[in-house]
């Protein structure tokens, strides 16, 4: 019941778990998630433990289930509803998996394989008919001309060589080849000139670009290709052209000799590039099959493998005993949990058919256990931000209860604006009742993960700003008049002329009507139109977060009072809880007396004698107290008395602990020899243990209990004892003031998110109200959108989170350095549904 | 798909910044009709609006109640805005049944 002040109770325990239903009762365990397994194999490497072989086949299996999602996520098929969770599969069951994958992963290559040959095969074919259909218009537009005619504009330097003309060349017996390819665009022009540059000449180049985009083989993507011709003399030069053309990767076909061998090619590669595209559907289809048909139980299995490997992981953590049939494993187990953990194991031995059943035996320890703190989807959000700034302490006072109201009060009173609030409350209530939405739940995004999972905190942050808001009467900067202002102008100036000749009216209170009482809820709503609004509005926010501040931290001073109580240490409840307590309530707690004095006992009549509470406050250190005329009758000998106790209660704070600590150990020292006679006379550990107890709770042992069994020599270091109380009463009396002033940023924030709002207004707003044009109407809509875009991304959001930073850093340093120490460790259960998968990670599911 | 113009989320926030709008304007416009004190300042006021001249008062008063329904003007603008949010809304629903 009290989990959520403190924490629950831990024990170690042992399970004996028959070899043969090991597995089993780990499968349940895992499904339940209540235990933690410590590594009873230290010193033991990962490869050289006993399961690493099972441990490599899921690894194994794990490949092979990546291949194929990245395959299912290729091909764009969706996975199915990922509702099922089925158990971890029995060993005997795991080869039926292992096949079932290697089978589907050779399918699969061979299949993809084939698919990239025909593909492969079909570009060929394709490249070759456009080849074949762009040279015929070269040869026909060649063949027009003349044959002498060279045409050779680009190569002017031609004309002042010997032209070797057709004839000549026939003449010379010299065979004219022809090379034809294609290639890519971006290489033809220095293909061109390295031709140019080698062969002088002797090669014609006709090139023409291929309209339509070809895909590349080696890289996949579309590129534009060029068909080329070259027409050269001679087996040499025609050497040197194949030579030039596997350099620049040209991909070359050959090139018919005859019109009719052309046409005869061409109509063959039609009716292959037609058989072709038929066999690659079909072979697509196929493909597309066995990967639907895989898809269906992907995700069973990839739960299946990473449950399996998850148990042989936490198998390997365990040590056999003596007879090597049993497996022994140290838990950390809440009590509570004690008889839920016997029932997972009877479970687990019936499952797996034993005829022994392994059984829980619950070992003493002085090891400090980690600290559980059960919270439920309300309490997870405040719990994870007080755990942010450290664990719990085993057994020690949780803040989380009360940073559920705190830490949104703290946030709305630097946040208080009524509009904001109510959207920031809207806006989480939307969250909160679409939390089952499976959309929602499991998007990848990080930041909108954050805001979602702190649905309920900015649900209470909304809610208690509109609180403040109304407080403050600040409703996007404009206040609003509900109950109808108490301050009348009307009662002030008679005249009327008097109003209408002054640009700034005062309204002086002593008046009789102008102030007819105070607004009931918040702030009079005819501040919002006074000049000296700020002034009014600083002094009272000032005092509210030195009033807060004080009560936060006093709070917090008691609160150590249960960690005093509950750990046994009442010494500590006299010597460092009483002085803390009287210092800062001697000092700041005077204060927030003073200003509740000069708050009640000051009003409109008085005001001008109303004295500086600064200048009391300061002149009560200096002991002055006849500088200034008293608050009220006594107050000289008040303060002179409060400044004694807390002056005294720094040397009781510094002093206390060690010296009584130190009297304690001296004193009792014959007692401590009785005792360890006692302790050599019994030699059962059972009872040593409950001795060791039994001192423990008279306080005998050293002051903080989370350190190892080994002290229990009963060592005490008063020097190490006093240094630590030393930094612990330095830490807490400066840290006292410097603690009340950082408070003040509750004023600051609050004050900056006003004056942030007004502008907002001023200069956006306004604009489109004040329009006095006919079309000024339809100026107003753009400028609200503008408005509300502004409103959202810097006061909701930049505020939000600033004022969210500064509400838990105040909870995290003021309020918590007074009674929390943070230095547990969190319980991480050996649970199925906590572990991380790889495939998540990668966003292949 | 015909008319799809906007996709999933600029609907939703047209849907959102819409209906604050409305809910915002209307109250503007409300309290800019009953003549309430704080507005003053966006109320377009001109200097000779201050004069000691008859009726001055009466200008102001229609001065707020120009701007009043200026704001329920902007309003009803919003509605449409609202309601041509929603329709996009309905056919990227439909869409995302219609490919799978």
């Amino acid at each position: 019941m009290c989990s959520l002040l403190r924490g629950e109770e831990m024990c170690l325990a042992q399970l004996f778990l028959q070899s043969g239903s090991a597995y089993d009762c780990i499968s349940e365990l895992g499904e339940l998630g209540l235990v933690e397994f410590r590594d009873l194999n230290p010193s033991v490497n990962a490869f050289q433990r006993k399961y690493v072989n099972e441990i490599k086949k899921c690894e194994e299996m794990e490949r092979i289930l990546g291949y194929l999602l990245r395959e299912i996520k290729k091909a764009d098929i969706s996975l199915p509803e990922r509702d099922v969770n089925p158990v971890a599969p029995l060993p005997k069951h795991v080869m039926t998996i292992m096949e079932q994958l290697q089978r589907l992963e050779v399918e699969l290559g061979e299949v993809t394989r084939n698919k990239e040959k025909l593909q492969k095969n079909l570009l060929e074919l394709t490249e070759y008919t456009h080849m074949l259909r762009i040279t015929r218009n070269f040869v026909q537009r060649t063949a027009e001309r003349e044959p002498l005619q060279v045409q050779y504009e680009e190569f002017p330097f031609l004309e002042k060589d010997t032209v070797m003309d057709y004839s000549s060349m026939q003449r010379l017996g010299a065979k004219l080849g022809f090379i034809s390819g294609l290639i890519h665009r971006v290489k033809i022009e220095a293909f061109e000139r390295m031709l140019w540059r080698v062969c002088k000449g002797y090669t014609i180049l006709s090139y023409a670009e291929i309209d339509e985009y070809l895909e590349d083989p080696d890289t996949g993507e579309p590129t534009k290709s060029v068909v080329f011709l070259i027409s050269y003399w001679g087996d040499q030069i025609g050497q040197k052209v194949k030579k030039i053309c596997d350099c620049y990767h040209c991909h070359l076909y050959p090139y018919p000799s005859s019109n009719e061998e052309r046409n005869d090619v061409v109509e063959g590669l039609r009716t292959r590039i037609q058989d072709l595209h038929t066999v690659l559907h079909r072979t697509e289809d196929y493909l597309r099959q066995v990967l639907i048909k895989a898809s269906e139980s992907v995700y069973t299995w990839v739960v299946q493998v990473k449950k399996m490997k998850a148990i042989y992981y936490i198998l390997n953590l365990c040590s056999f005993d003596v007879t090597n049939k049993c497996l022994i494993a140290e838990v950390w187990c809440p009590i509570n949990d004690i008889p839920m953990l016997r029932r997972a194991l009877e479970e687990g031995s019936r499952k797996s058919g034993a005829t022994v059943p392994s059984f829980v035996n619950r070992i003493p320890t002085t090891d400090t256990p980690p600290t559980l703190i059960r919270t439920n989807k309300f309490t997870s959000g405040f719990q994870n931000i007080v755990d942010a700034y450290g664990v719990g302490t085993y057994r020690e006072v949780n803040p989380a209860p009360f940073t559920i109201i705190t830490f949104p009060f703290l946030f709305a009173v630097m946040f208080g604006d009524l509009g904001h609030g109510i959207i920031m409350a809207v806006f989480a209530f939307w969250m909160v009742l679409y939390e089952n939405d499976r959309k929602l739940k499991n998007t990848r995004n990080e930041i909108w993960n954050t805001f979602f999972e702190g649905r309920y905190i900015i649900l209470m942050m909304g809610l208690f700003s509109i609180y403040t808001g109304l407080i403050y009467n600040d409703c996007f900067s404009k206040s609003l008049n509900i109950f109808g202002s108490g301050w009348s102008v009307k009662a002030m100036y008679k005249d009327i002329n008097d109003i209408r000749e002054n640009r700034v009216l005062m309204l002086d209170p002593n008046v009789t009507g102008v102030f007819r009482g105070p607004y009931p809820l918040g702030i009079d709503p005819i501040w919002n139109l006074a000049t000296n609004r700020l002034t009014f509005l600083n002094s009272y926010k000032m005092k509210m977060s030195v009033i807060l501040g004080v009560i936060h931290m006093s709070f917090g001073v008691v609160l150590s009072t249960y960690n005093h109580l509950y750990f046994r240490k009442k010494y500590n409840l006299y010597l460092v809880f009483l002085p803390e307590l009287l210092f800062l309530l001697c000092l700041f707690g005077y204060l927030v007396f003073m200003i509740f004095y000069k708050w009640l006992f000051f009003s409109a009549k008085n005001s001008r004698q109303a004295p500086s509470i600064l200048i009391h406050f300061i002149n009560m250190f200096l002991m002055q107290g006849d500088a200034v005329q008293p608050l009220y009758p006594g107050q000289t000998g008040l303060q002179v008395f409060l400044v004694v106790i807390a002056v005294f209660s720094v040397p009781v704070l510094l002093l206390g602990k060690p010296i009584y600590l130190y009297w304690l150990h001296n004193g009792s020292h014959h007692l401590r020899m009785y005792r360890g006679y006692e302790r050599v006379r019994r030699n059962s550990e059972e009872e040593v243990y409950l001795m060791r107890a039994h001192d423990m709770e008279e306080g005998n042992s050293h002051s903080d209990l989370s350190s190892s069994g080994e002290h229990h020599t009963e060592e005490f270091d008063f020097a190490d004892e006093f240094l630590h109380q030393a930094i612990h009463t330095i830490e807490f009396c400066l840290g006292c003031i410097s603690n009340t002033a950082s408070y003040l940023r509750l004023w600051a924030l609050s004050l900056a998110h006003a004056q942030l709002s007004e502008v907002l207004w001023a200069m956006v707003m306004r604009i489109g109200l004040r329009m006095d044009t006919t079309l000024g109407v339809f100026f107003l809509v753009p400028v609200f959108g503008l408005f509300a875009v502004l409103t959202v991304s810097i006061l909701l959001v930049m505020e939000g989170l600033s004022a969210f930073l500064h509400a838990l850093r105040l909870h995290w340093v003021e309020f918590q350095n007074k009674f929390y120490s943070g230095t547990g460790v969190k319980f991480s259960p050996f649970s199925f549904s906590l572990l991380p998968s790889s495939f998540e990670n990668d966003g292949l599911l | 798909m015909r008319g799809l113009i906007c996709g999933p989320k600029l609907a939703a926030c047209g849907i959102v910044l819409s209906v604050w709008g409305v809910i915002m304007l209307a109250m503007l416009g409300i309290f800019f009709t009953v003549h309430s004190a704080g507005l003053i300042e966006d109320v377009p006021l001109t200097e000779n609006d201050f004069d000691p001249n008859t009726n001055s008062i009466q200008k102001i008063y229609e001065l707020y109640n120009k701007v009043g329904y200026n704001c329920f003007i902007a309003a009803a603008v919003y509605v449409f805005v609202g309601g041509f949010s929603c329709c996009q809304m309905k056919l990227n629903k439909k869409k995302e049944y219609l490919v799978q």
